[in-house]
């Protein structure tokens, strides 16, 4: 999060045009070698979090349903339904369960650069 | 005014309902306490210790509001061990040599897991079962000796009570095997008699727990590195194992009791009066060290009740002891067993009334005054839905048939009980049903979390919450407040109004619809509702439009994701008739992609472990063989099960093959608010069990009957007679209609059995509006079937000539073919299955997941 924004930047990776997503319904990625969760809500914002969902360990958070708690726009996990913020990661629904011994009940959420259309996933600057 | 000063010796359960309550009730602050704690961390929940095996770590342990310990009049001592009482001086000494003046002195210091003395026992891999200390170094030390040997963990429960079974299924949590070892002549003898103790053998048996009753150990002997490495038994027989725990009961810590020339209870415990006082006027006992009328009461529920005792004596309150309710109910995932009352018949002239079905592993027993019409007890074993209803009605008037208790839910009505106000419903908290109705008609709380809060019911154990949520509904319905059936906090109005509003204001998109019906962006509730709802009214492609982003994962990516967030692929078998073509497409496709194969409960085969971006390409093999969608992932029709039926049975008087198939293709893709199952027999014997589905046609001599509204599942129902005798073409109008009035009326995720039984008149009224048109709703629900059956296209296939629909199946959006690589699996009698999170990290099992070349 102190990372200087050239060091930041010259950790991004491109991973996809916007035209490639379609809105509400993510798609996983590889940046560096770690899955990610992308999502393209009907406002034009994109988000990124991790695609580790963990309360099962399984990575599937790209394959979650969008929707939003009060304003905060939000993914629901596809096996057990927990809902998490795409703002922030919280969790925000457990659905009464823990996450798997080892994993944070929220996620990390990762920066993403739009740039002429390009989406950029900065993992340096994870928060 | 000067603060009183209250020392409470103990950091367990107990003393924290006491320091809660008395910092509830004393408003002005006349006490302080000082809690002198000997475990390193603030009081938790030790009823709920072993969900720590199921992942929950110590903070999420934690009881009630942790603010208590900042109160500016509260202060907690962790780590430190009181280890003298002066009662002239009035101190109590710790560890150290530090004192603690009181004015009033609270011994809550619990128990300890007593162990018989048994060679061996101090081996290294023995353990209690009491702290979180202990349950923390029992998982540490499976882990650690999984790692040494390299292979799964033999483990062994002594003691087969309550909290030995805990144990067991918290060794099998661990990923150790178990074995009960008990020494009476059955599981929990202290809560139920033989029949029970028969039934709750198998059922823990099932759990691949293994059980030997009757049953002394004579020595822990230590393996060849000098761990644990067998039991040896008194009958001479040896097992092998590496870890023990002793579940053999429990001991008051009575120690600074005794000491300090208190009075003892004849089998030890600080004896106190009904108002938790000792004989010295300064000094109370609560919780399990205390001896109250005559006892040692090893539970939670009595404990809190003393808490709440010596509060109200300290603020000059005249509360006295009612005596412990021993009710008691095993909190075991899967098993199911019950307690309460008199349950050993030990009241003269009491009648017992039993209930057994050996073959499902049920015993339930009721016992009642001589005139059966008390309720004094009972046992359930199998089935304990009726525990928190029957619980509080102990001493009280049992109205109705009481069979309606034993009998399996729904065989005949259940007696309907409005509770007395003074019925306890919450043991563990001593909340009575009157506190329920008042925190709902004078607290305004209106819904269960609000009850929670307030009561307190239902916020330890959670075993009454079923009753507290009745008496909740109950309450809110009688003064007239809606219970709220909104969708969710986007939709305002229920499932079956939101079918009616979509069909009438025919909008197509779930944007338009969420704009004029609702508000937000929606959520995981009302986006696969909307979903459902247009493929219902239009049987439009489930990926159409905006709406592959509605769907439940299951449907977007039409087939059934697994835990590892691989697929299972389902085709569809009609009626459970495959060529042996099929048979062997099936077998080629699924050993070329290296799936796990498995005949499933509804008569087809289930192909697991495909990842996503495989299912294209398996769908190719399979959509070219023929075969289609089998919508194994939707809330649509799955199966029809058949029986052989007149072709070949010799029984037989209709073909019930070739009627399910018929059946199969008609309401194939039908889009509905649950899943749907249908099944044929070909005779009165039923084969298929059609009675069991939501649509059950069993053959006659004269044509077929037809049954509605079964279940299996969690409650389990038998269909219902809605005709009989009819034609083939009288079933599908029938099934037709019954079928689309349940898809516009029934409520979310709800299936046909509470549907029928919640409609207003019951089968009776919904017989009348689908069979004799009533409504003159008939022509509509007839030409809807028609529309749907006219429109049906398989959706695989669909999805293979679509490329843009295609992209969806890619792995990664910047690497569309590489596989997740975080699967593993390993190998189990010739297939591959994911691999455990312990085989994962030992390592040398794990195999990549089988990527062959494939033919397309
Ligand atoms: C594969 C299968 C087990 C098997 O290996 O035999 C199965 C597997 C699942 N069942 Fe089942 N059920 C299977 C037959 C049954 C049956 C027996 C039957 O159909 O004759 C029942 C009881 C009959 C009934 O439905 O009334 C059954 C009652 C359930 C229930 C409880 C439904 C209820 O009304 O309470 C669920 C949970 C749910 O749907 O909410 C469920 C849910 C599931 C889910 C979808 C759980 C999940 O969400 O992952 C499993 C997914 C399987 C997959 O990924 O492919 N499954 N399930 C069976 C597939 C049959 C088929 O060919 O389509
Ligand atoms: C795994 C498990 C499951 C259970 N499940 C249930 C259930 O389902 N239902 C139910 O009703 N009950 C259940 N119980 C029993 C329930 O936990 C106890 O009845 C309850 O905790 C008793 O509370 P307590 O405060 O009297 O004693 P404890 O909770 O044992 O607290 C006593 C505390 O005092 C401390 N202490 C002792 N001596 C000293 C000293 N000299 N100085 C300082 N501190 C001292 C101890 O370290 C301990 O922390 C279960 C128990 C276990 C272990
Ligand atoms: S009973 Fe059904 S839902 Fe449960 S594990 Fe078996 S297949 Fe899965
Ligand atoms: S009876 Fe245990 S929480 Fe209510």
């Amino acid at each position: 999060m102190t990372a200087a924004p050239d060091v930041a930047s010259s950790a991004a990776t491109l991973v996809c045009r916007v035209e490639d997503l379609t809105p509400d319904l993510g798609v996983a990625a590889l940046v560096g070698g770690e899955q990610v969760a992308i999502f393209l809500l009907g406002d034009g914002s994109v988000h990124c979090v991790q695609n580790l969902d963990p309360f099962s360990g399984a990575y599937v958070l790209s394959r979650g349903i969008t929707g939003s708690r009060g304003e905060v726009p939000t993914i629901a996990s596809p096996l057990y339904k927990q809902v998490f913020s795409l703002v922030d990661g919280t969790c925000l629904v457990t659905m009464d369960k823990s996450p798997k011994p080892g994993h944070a009940p929220d996620l990390v959420v990762h920066t993403v650069r739009l740039d002429n259309g390009a989406v950029w996933i900065d993992l340096a600057g994870d928060r | 005014m000067t603060t009183e000063r209250i020392v409470v010796v103990g950091g367990g359960m107990v003393a924290h309902r006491f320091t809660e309550a008395l910092r509830a009730r004393d408003a002005e602050g006349r006490f302080s306490v000082e809690v002198l704690a000997e475990e390193p961390r603030a009081p938790y929940d030790r009823v709920a210790l072993t969900s720590y095996f199921k992942g929950a770590s110590p903070e999420d342990l934690h009881l009630g509001d942790p603010a208590l310990w900042h109160d500016p009049l509260v202060t907690l001592h962790r780590d430190t061990r009181a280890t003298g009482i002066d009662r002239d001086r009035q101190v109590v000494e710790v560890e150290g040599g530090r004192e603690f003046g009181y004015d009033h002195l609270v011994l809550a210091t619990g128990s300890y897991a007593w162990t018989p003395p048994t060679a061996g026992s101090e081996l290294p891999g023995v353990f209690v079962y009491r702290t979180l200390d202990d349950v923390a170094a029992l998982r540490h030390y499976v882990q650690e000796r999984r790692e040494k040997l390299g292979r799964t963990v033999r483990g062994a429960v002594i003691g087969g009570g309550l909290l030995g079974l805990e144990a067991a299924g918290a060794l099998q949590e661990l990923g150790a095997t178990s074995t009960v070892i008990q020494f009476a002549d059955r599981l929990m003898n202290l809560q139920v008699d033989e029949g029970g103790g028969e039934a709750l053998k198998r059922l823990i048996e099932n759990l691949g727990v293994t059980v030997r009753c009757s049953t002394a150990t004579q020595e822990i002997k230590a393996g060849k590195d000098g761990h644990v490495g067998s039991l040896l038994f008194a009958d001479g027989a040896e097992q092998l194992c590496d870890v023990v725990v002793f579940a053999t009961g429990v001991r008051p810590r009575d120690e600074l009791g005794k000491e300090s020339g208190l009075e003892m209870g004849a089998r030890g415990g600080v004896v106190v009066d009904d108002t938790c006082l000792t004989a010295d006027p300064a000094v109370s006992a609560i919780g399990e060290v205390a001896c109250i009328q005559g006892a040692c009461i090893g539970l939670i529920a009595p404990g809190n009740t003393m808490a709440e005792i010596a509060v109200d004596r300290l603020l000059g309150g005249a509360s006295t002891f009612p005596g412990a309710d021993t009710a008691a109910k095993l909190k075991l995932l899967g098993v199911d067993v019950a307690s309460f009352g008199d349950a050993f018949a030990t009241t003269p002239g009491a009648l017992e009334m039993v209930y057994a079905d050996p073959v499902n592993g049920v015993y339930k027993k009721l016992v009642l005054t001589d005139d059966a019409s008390t309720l004094l007890g009972g046992i359930l074993v199998g089935d304990a839905s009726a525990y928190a209803s029957l619980r509080p009605m102990v001493g009280a008037h049992l109205p109705g048939d009481p069979a309606g208790w034993l009998l399996p839910e729904g065989a005949i009505e259940r007696p309907n009980v409005d509770l007395p106000d003074e019925a306890g419903v919450c043991s563990c908290n001593n909340v009575s049903a009157g506190s329920i109705r008042g925190a709902v008609n004078d607290h305004d709380c209106h819904d269960l979390g609000a009850v929670k809060a307030c009561t307190k019911a239902g916020t330890s154990c959670g075993s009454c919450l079923p009753l507290v949520k009745k008496i909740m509904a109950t309450e809110l319905e009688k003064s007239g407040i809606e219970v709220s059936n909104a969708l969710c906090e986007h939709f305002s109005i229920s499932r079956a109004q939101l079918f009616n509003a979509i069909k009438v204001s025919e909008l197509t998109t779930f944007t338009e619809i969420i704009d004029r019906f609702g508000t937000g962006r929606g959520c995981d509730i009302c986006k696969p509702t909307v979903g459902s709802i247009l493929a219902s009214l239009y049987n439009e492609h489930v990926l159409a439009g905006d709406r592959a982003a509605l769907q439940d994962t299951n449907d977007r990516m039409m087939a059934n994701m697994q835990k590892d967030g691989t697929y299972s692929v389902v085709p569809r078998i009609p009626g459970g008739e495959i060529t042996p073509e099929g048979l062997i497409t099936i077998g080629e496709v699924a050993r070329d992609f290296g799936l796990y194969t498995k005949i499933t409960g509804g008569q087809r085969i289930d192909m697991f472990g495909a990842r996503l971006e495989e299912l294209p390409k398996i769908w190719k093999r399979l959509v070219d063989e023929g075969f289609e969608s089998g919508h194994a992932y939707g809330k649509s029709l799955r199966t029809v099960k058949s029986c052989v039926g007149s072709t070949w049975c010799r029984y037989g008087v209709q073909d019930s093959v070739g009627m399910a198939i018929a059946l199969e293709l008609r309401y194939r893709g039908l889009r509905s608010p649950h899943k749907l199952k249908l099944g044929v027999s070909g005779c009165a014997r039923e084969c298929a069990e059609a009675r069991g589905k939501d649509v059950g046609v069993i053959a006659t001599d004269n044509g077929w009957n037809v049954y509605v509204g079964g279940n299996g599942g969690f409650t389990p129902v038998h269909a219902q007679l809605l005709v009989e005798d009819v034609s083939d073409e009288e079933v599908f109008r029938v099934i037709d209609r019954y079928l689309m009035y349940y898809i516009r009326t029934a409520d979310r995720l709800q299936r046909t059995a509470p549907w029928q039984q919640d409609h207003e008149g019951g089968l009776d009224r919904i017989r009348e509006i689908v069979v004799d048109d009533s409504l003159g709703l008939g022509e509509e629900l007839d030409a809807h079937m028609s529309r749907h059956i006219d429109t049906y296209e398989d959706e695989w296939k669909a999805v293979l000539s679509d490329p843009v629909r295609l992209r969806q199946f890619a792995s990664f959006v910047n690497a569309p073919d590489q596989p997740d690589p975080s699967l593993a699996y390993v190998e189990q009698r010739g297939q591959r299955r994911p691999a455990t999170p312990a085989e994962r990290e030992n390592g040398p099992v794990l195999i990549a997941p089988t990527t062959l070349e494939v033919r397309s």
